[in-house]
Parts: C-alpha cells; sequence; structure tokens
C-alpha cells in the first residue's frame, strides 16, 4: 500500500499531539499542541486520499531524484514572499507604531517571524532544494535513502510552521535566530540529521572520483549548523508538556555562546551555504569554467577556519572580558579576504563571458548578488573593529548591513538559481518570461538600494546623536528624540522593502507560468536571445 | 598537461576534473589577494600582542599597552566629572539666585539641567518641554505652583502630592458631583468656560456665576486667576490641563483628577534639582 506507513505515523503523531494539548502543563503548550494536532490531521486526510492498494510503480533508480527538488522551489518562492511580506509590515510598524496590533502582531513577535522567515523558511528551503540539486548532478549520484528525503521537507516545513505559530502565540527562548523553544529545537535536530544522511550519502556513493567545491560547502553549511544548533538549545525544559525552558548557560557565558551561535548562522547558512550555491550555478549560467581551483580550496578553509572564532564582534564594549572582544575582532579582520576569495572567484569566472551580462538577466543578477556579497564582507570586518563598532553598535546600521547581505546576496542569489533550476526541473523549453526577470532585478536592485541608502544615514545619525555632548559636556538628545528623527528613514525603509516584494510577486508569477508550461512572447533582449540548455 | 586541459577562451590550463559539465581552471591564487590575507594576519598578531587577547587558565594576557575597557570607562568617565566639578560644586553652594546671576554658572547649569531633564522628566512633560494631556507644559508662563526659580524648584524638590515627601505640594480640589446638584455643574462648567472666552451658552453662564462665587472662588479667586499658594490654576487663559471642551471640564468639576509628581531631591541631588530648576526657569515661561 503506497503511503500506508506514512499515514499511520502521521496518525499517531497527531494524536500525541492531542495528548500534549491535553495534558499541557501551561496553555500555551497546549495551544500550540492544537495547532500541531490540525496540521498532522490535515496532513494524514490528504496521505489518505492519495493512498492507494496498486503496487507503486517503480522508479527509475538511475535517474535523479527531483521530485523534492521540485516542491522545495516552489516552498522557497512561498516562503520568500511570506518572509518579505511580514518584513514590509515590521517596517510599518516600526514608522507607525498603531499598526502594531496586540497581542499576535506586535512588532515583538513580528520581527523574529520575519526574520526566521526569510533566513530559515525561505534561505533554508532554498539551501535545501538547490543542496540535492546540485549534490546529485555533481556526483552522478541519485539522492541516498530513498524516500528519508521526502521525510526531510516535510519535516523541515512542519518546523517552520512550529516556529512561525510558536512566535505570534507568544513562545520564544528570545535567542535571536534560535526563538523556537526546546520541543520544536529536538523536531528540527532530528529532521536536520536526517538532511545530513540524505546529502552525506550522496557524496559517499558518488560516481565523480573528485568531491565538487559546491558540495565542500554545502556540506561544511550542514555539519556546522547541526552543531552551532544542537549547543545553543542545550535547555532544560521546566515540563516536558510545557513551553519554558532553562538555557545550561548562564550570564556572558550565555550571551556569548548565542553570538557564537547567531554570527556563525550568518557564517555556515548564509554565507558558505550560498557559497555553494554559488559555486554550481554561476558557471552553469555563464557556461564558464571556475576561475581558480587553488583559489577555491584556500578560501574555503581559510573562511571555516576563520569564521568560527568571529562571534565575540557581537559583544564588543560588554561585560565579556576583553580578551575575547581582542579575538573576535582579529578573527574578523582576518575573515576580509578569505570572503574575499568567493567573490573573486565567483566575479572572474565571468571571464570570456562578460557579454551575457547584458542579454541574460538571470546572469546580471547573480553578478548583483556577488558584488553585494562582496561589499558586505567587507563591511563587516570593518564593523568589527572596537572603533566603528562604537558607533555602528545597537544602531540601524547593523540592520543595513544585514540586508545588504541577506536581500543582496541571499537572495539575488537563490532567485538566479531557482530562475536557472525551473525549467529544467519542468521539463520546460525556457523560462514563460525573460523580460519578468529584468523586471524583477529593477525591483529588486531599487529595493536594496533605497533600503541599505537609507539604513546607513539612519544608523549613523542615530549613533551619532547618542554620543552628540554639547561645550559644557553634557549630552544633548534624549533616546525618544533620536527615535522620532528616524521616522522619515522608517518611511522610505519599508517603501525599500516594498519594492523588494513586488519583485519577488513578478518572479512568483513568471515561476508558475514556466512551470505551467507557457512562453511569453516576446521581443529577445540584446541582440541575441541568451542561449538556454535543454533539460537534461 | 595536455591539450585538451586547455580552456580555450582564457588559454589557461584545467585541471583535468569536470563535473556536470563544470570544469575549473587552474588560475594562481592572485598576487594582491595574498599579500592582503598575509597584512591582515600580520595586523591581528601585532593587535593580539598590543592588547589583551589570549586566554591562559584563569586570566588572559593583558597586552603590552595594558589597556582594559574597564580602565578605560572608568578614566574617561573621572576626567569628564573633574572638568564639571568646580561648577557642580558650586551650583551645590550657592543660592539660586546667584546661580542666575553668575553668567557662566547660569550656561552651565542650563546644559546640565536639559540633559538630566530627558533622562528624568521628559517622559512625562515631553523632550521639548511641551506637557501632554494631564501632564503641563513647561514652556508657557501657566504656572500651578508659581513660576519663580524658588517655586519651580521647590516644586521640583519636593514634588506634588507625593507621598514620600513630607514637605511635598499638596491640594485637593472636592469632588462638587456630591455637593451641588447636576444643573449647577453644567452651570458652572458653562461659566468657567467662558472666562476664556471660549462660547457657551450665556443664560446658563450667567446662572453659573453665582454657583462659581459661593463654591469656586474661594481657591482660584473672584477673578479665575488662580492661586500659586493652593496650586489652583488659572481658569481664565484657555491653557487646559485635562482637556478643553465643556464637557472634560463639568467632568473635572464632578471628579478631578489629582495628579502626581514624584519628590526629586532625594533622586537626584540638590546640584541636580538646582540644574533642573535653573533649565525649567529658563524654557520662556520663568516669572
Amino acid at each position: 500500500m503506497k503511503y500506508g506507513p506514512e499515514t499511520i505515523g502521521v496518525g499517531l503523531f497527531a494524536f500525541l499531539a492531542l495528548l500534549g494539548a491535553a495534558f499541557a502543563a501551561d496553555d500555551l503548550f497546549a495551544q500550540h499542541m492544537w495547532v500541531l494536532f490540525f496540521v498532522l490531521a490535515g496532513s494524514t486526510i490528504v496521505l489518505l486520499r492519495k493512498a492507494t492498494f496498486a503496487p507503486a510503480a517503480p522508479e527509475d533508480p538511475g535517474a535523479y531524484m527531483d521530485g523534492p527538488i521540485r516542491y522545495g522551489s516552489v516552498a522557497t518562492m512561498f516562503w520568500g514572499i511570506v518572509g518579505f511580506l511580514v518584513g514590509v509590515v515590521a517596517a510599518l510598524q516600526l514608522a507607525y507604531p498603531d499598526l502594531n496590533i496586540e497581542p499576535w502582531l506586535n512588532f515583538g513577535r513580528v520581527r523574529p517571524l520575519h526574520t526566521s522567515a526569510v533566513i530559515f523558511a525561505f534561505g533554508g528551503n532554498a539551501l535545501i532544494a538547490t543542496s540535492l540539486y546540485v549534490v546529485q548532478r555533481t556526483s552522478r549520484a541519485r539522492l541516498f535513502g530513498g524516500n528519508l528525503v521526502w521525510f526531510v521537507f516535510w519535516g523541515y516545513q512542519l518546523f517552520i510552521v512550529m516556529a512561525a505559530t510558536g512566535y505570534l502565540l507568544g513562545i520564544t527562548q528570545s535567542r535571536e535566530y534560535a526563538e523556537p523553544e526546546w520541543y520544536v529545537d529536538l523536531w528540527l535536530t532530528i529532521v536536520w540529521v536526517a538532511y545530513l544522511v540524505v546529502f552525506l550519502g550522496t557524496i559517499i556513493k558518488r560516481k565523480e572520483p573528485h568531491i565538487y567545491v559546491a558540495n565542500w560547502f554545502y556540506l561544511s553549511f550542514i555539519i556546522t549548523i547541526a552543531m552551532l544548533h544542537v549547543v545553543n538549545n542545550l535547555a532544560m525544559p521546566v515540563s516536558f508538556l510545557g513551553v519554558k525552558s532553562y538555557s545550561l548557560f548562564a550570564g556572558v557565558q550565555d550571551a556569548l555562546t548565542q553570538w557564537w551561535y547567531g554570527h556563525n548562522a550568518v557564517g555556515f547558512f548564509l554565507t558558505a551555504g550560498f557559497l555553494g550555491m554559488m559555486y554550481y550555478f554561476v558557471p552553469k549560467q555563464a557556461e564558464r569554467p571556475v576561475y581558480s581551483y587553488r583559489l577555491s580550496i584556500i578560501h574555503f578553509w581559510a573562511l571555516i577556519f576563520l569564521y568560527i572564532w568571529a562571534g565575540p564582534h557581537h559583544l564588543h564594549y560588554t561585560a565579556l572580558p576583553d580578551w575575547a572582544q581582542t579575538l573576535g575582532m582579529v578573527f574578523s579582520i582576518m575573515l576580509w579576504m578569505p570572503s574575499w576569495g568567493g567573490m573573486i572567484n565567483g566575479l572572474m569566472t565571468l571571464s570570456g563571458a562578460w557579454d551575457k551580462i547584458r542579454t541574460d538577466p538571470i546572469i546580471r543578477m547573480m553578478v548583483l548578488a556577488i558584488a553585494f556579497y562582496g561589499m558586505s564582507t567587507f563591511e563587516g570586518p570593518m564593523m568589527s573593529i572596537k572603533a566603528v563598532n562604537s558607533l555602528s553598535h545597537y544602531t540601524d546600521w547593523t540592520i543595513g548591513h544585514v540586508h545588504s547581505g541577506a536581500l543582496g546576496w541571499v537572495g539575488m542569489i537563490s532567485f538566479g538559481a531557482i530562475y536557472y533550476m525551473v525549467p529544467k526541473l519542468w521539463n520546460r523549453q525556457r523560462l514563460y518570461s525573460l523580460r519578468l526577470v529584468t523586471w524583477h532585478f529593477w525591483l529588486a536592485t531599487l529595493g536594496i538600494v533605497v533600503y541599505a541608502a537609507v539604513m546607513w544615514v539612519s544608523g549613523i545619525m542615530q549613533g551619532l546623536m547618542w554620543r552628540e555632548y554639547d561645550d559644557q559636556g553634557f549630552l544633548v538628545y534624549s533616546f525618544a528624540e533620536s527615535v522620532a528623527a528616524m521616522h522619515p528613514y522608517y518611511v522610505m525603509r519599508a517603501l525599500g522593502g516594498l519594492l523588494y516584494l513586488i519583485g519577488a510577486l513578478v518572479m512568483a508569477y513568471n515561476i508558475a507560468m514556466t512551470i505551467m508550461g507557457r512562453v511569453r512572447e516576446e521581443q529577445p533582449i540584446g541582440a541575441v536571445q541568451p542561449a538556454i540548455q535543454a533539460a537534461e | 598537461m595536455s591539450n585538451e586541459h586547455i580552456d580555450e577562451v582564457s588559454g589557461v590550463a584545467t585541471t583535468g576534473h569536470e563535473w556536470d559539465g563544470i570544469k575549473e581552471l587552474n588560475n594562481p591564487l592572485p598576487r594582491w589577494w595574498v599579500w592582503t590575507f598575509y597584512a591582515t594576519i600580520v595586523w591581528s598578531i601585532g593587535y593580539a600582542i598590543a592588547y589583551p587577547a589570549w586566554p591562559l587558565i584563569t586570566s588572559a594576557t593583558t597586552g603590552v599597552l595594558g589597556y582594559s575597557s574597564r580602565q578605560e570607562l572608568s578614566e574617561t568617565l573621572d576626567q569628564a566629572a573633574a572638568a564639571q566639578a568646580d561648577k557642580v560644586a558650586a551650583i551645590g553652594e550657592k543660592p539660586l539666585a546667584d546661580i542666575l546671576a553668575d553668567e557662566e554658572l547660569r550656561r552651565f547649569a542650563t546644559s546640565a539641567g536639559a540633559a538630566a531633564f530627558k533622562v528624568n522628566c521628559s517622559q512625562c512633560h515631553g523632550s521639548g518641554a511641551q506637557g501632554s494631556p494631564g501632564y503641563p507644559n513647561l514652556n508657557d508662563d501657566d504656572w500651578l505652583w508659581g513660576g519663580d526659580i524658588e517655586a519651580i524648584h521647590q516644586t521640583i524638590a519636593h514634588g506634588i502630592r507625593f507621598d514620600g515627601d513630607d514637605e511635598t505640594r499638596i491640594s485637593e480640589m472636592p469632588a462638587f458631583g456630591e455637593i451641588l446638584e447636576p444643573d449647577q455643574v453644567k452651570q458652572v462648567s458653562a461659566y468657567v468656560v467662558s472666562l476664556s472666552g471660549t462660547p457657551s451658552d450665556a443664560g446658563l453662564a450667567e446662572e453659573g456665576k453665582q454657583v462659581y462665587a459661593d463654591n469656586c472662588a474661594a481657591c482660584h479667586g473672584d477673578n479665575a486667576e488662580g492661586n500659586h499658594e493652593l496650586g489652583a490654576p488659572n481658569l481664565t487663559d484657555a491653557i487646559w490641563f485635562y482637556g478643553a471642551s465643556e464637557a472634560e471640564i463639568a467632568a473635572q468639576v464632578r471628579a478631578p483628577k489629582h495628579g502626581v509628581m514624584p519628590a526629586w531631591q532625594a533622586r537626584l541631588g540638590d546640584a541636580v534639582v538646582k540644574e533642573l530648576a535653573v533649565y525649567v526657569y529658563s524654557l520662556g515661561g520663568g516669572q
């Protein structure tokens, strides 16, 4: 019976969720378990309706397993739009505080919803989908573990739903980018280990003699995130039927563990993982060899060795001992060139194909992504210098820095990868429309530029207002005055985010039409229509 | 290396492997990249020698510069305190009138008071001391308890209706809802509104005049210009504390709200309270 064990398993978990709701130690746990119950019960019904007693058609064991990647591409698009939309809402809440709607939609709950939706739901799905695509093709091997990858995909979506609904209910352990409570963390651990098994198993059974550089980056991302997630979330639940837990660490050790995690979420999730994406999709789209094999080895090892130490720069001028602040700063400085190694390799891969920037909007998107990667990996080490940090810390400059990396690098490289993958995954001749890709490119670029520029101005102004002394040696501004001064910038920031969101909606339309097999009749861009490879 | 491993476009050798059609060129590391990387490492080692860096068993190296962020902070604070010490001491010793008379000291106290105001007072009175409903505007010349420097100082130091201070200012307007008939409340409210030239029912106001004389004039005065001794507001200047409409005024007659302001002397000390008084006095409404 097809889907037999799956249906029974999900149904059983739905029953456990119901028990959790019935015997919950606190109201929030009961509410959260009701959410879980309805999600799992709904999934059971869907599975039951799909169940058949006919013997399943044997799948070609030699073919690549692309089903989960198709689902992952759609999930990436969906969560991306959710995350960008919530971001625009959060930006508007800062500009217009009346939009804080108690209790579920106030800024304190919407903000982690935004960060988790864009990093883990959008970015995570993009990384999982592309890594599974890349590892099969560069290893010439079908995914290891059979249907385990479906567990990874659906298990990860369940994690996202539980994390997001938890935030809105007010369940949080108040650790940035690690807000979900202990039971959701445990679930993610199980899913993540399954992901590691699928990925590593595929590499082990590869038919290529060497492991391609993209897979080094993806593997370092998967392993390091597992380590970071487990250590940072070590906590003791107050009750096994309640939401609250207490961290294993206390005081400044707790803060340092959190920022060791937080910074390496940036380093290994948003940098290493997406570099893996870049190392496959840029050479494929440009149809050029990677610029330098030696550079890829050196910058890979330098990057992963140095990144893991840089976390303390988030805690400059705090209770963290001076020696740890120094080390966080110098490791960040040394990280500059290893980060730029990826930028050089990405940009120089285009040598011999620079003309494609005129004719191929997907290449243009990837080049912009690499350019923003280069900018934010220069800005990061600079902001880690204590003298600079004393101005930038706690200001909007940090928000601007994160977003030039997130919107510019992570977003644009993911968009490029999805534009590349989707026609191949659905066996389409080409995308529905390249002109719409151009529209997406300009909307997103304008959005990023507005966002980053506005946050630089607002952040530096904020930092300067906080440290402004008059000639008698007294502070000039109150905190509330610096907040009031930022209002126009907050409005413009929301506008930048809105442009980026509209770009993503254009993309979603384009992708949906491509999946439906439609091709828009339009003038080719530039003199020559860019060559689109036939699907394998 | 054979010719088949040369990339035709760039003329550079590849490593000979190929993954899903992707090859890798065997370009050397860019020189500038290598040297910049070395430079950041050398700089980092130098920095780690100069500043606290290497963790030991129970402590860490202190660095040859002997830097400590705690020490830097306390030195900076000490310097700032030392630079102001003379003037702060003078403000503590001198009477308020002398501070106002001394141009230099007055400027210093105004700056200091402004900074203290933003930390302690702006939450109720606003960053620009413009007030908000229930909290007086300090920029105008309408004062509940007096606007000369000594009166302002007294209010800040001991607060208003503040339980923890024996010298706090106290006044309590009775709840006239329990004393007057509902009609009388309407009449007196109409009269009070009319005092500042706001249109109201002339007939009601005329009747309210007598109600006012019998019940209100004792504190607010025959001409309704208030009394600083009792904290009784001036009712003729169109400046309202709890709303300007006739209904809001009637509500205040029936069951008055009695605001509380904390006493700051014990919390901020003598000098800071004097500085605050000078600052508030400077805002434009000081008498």
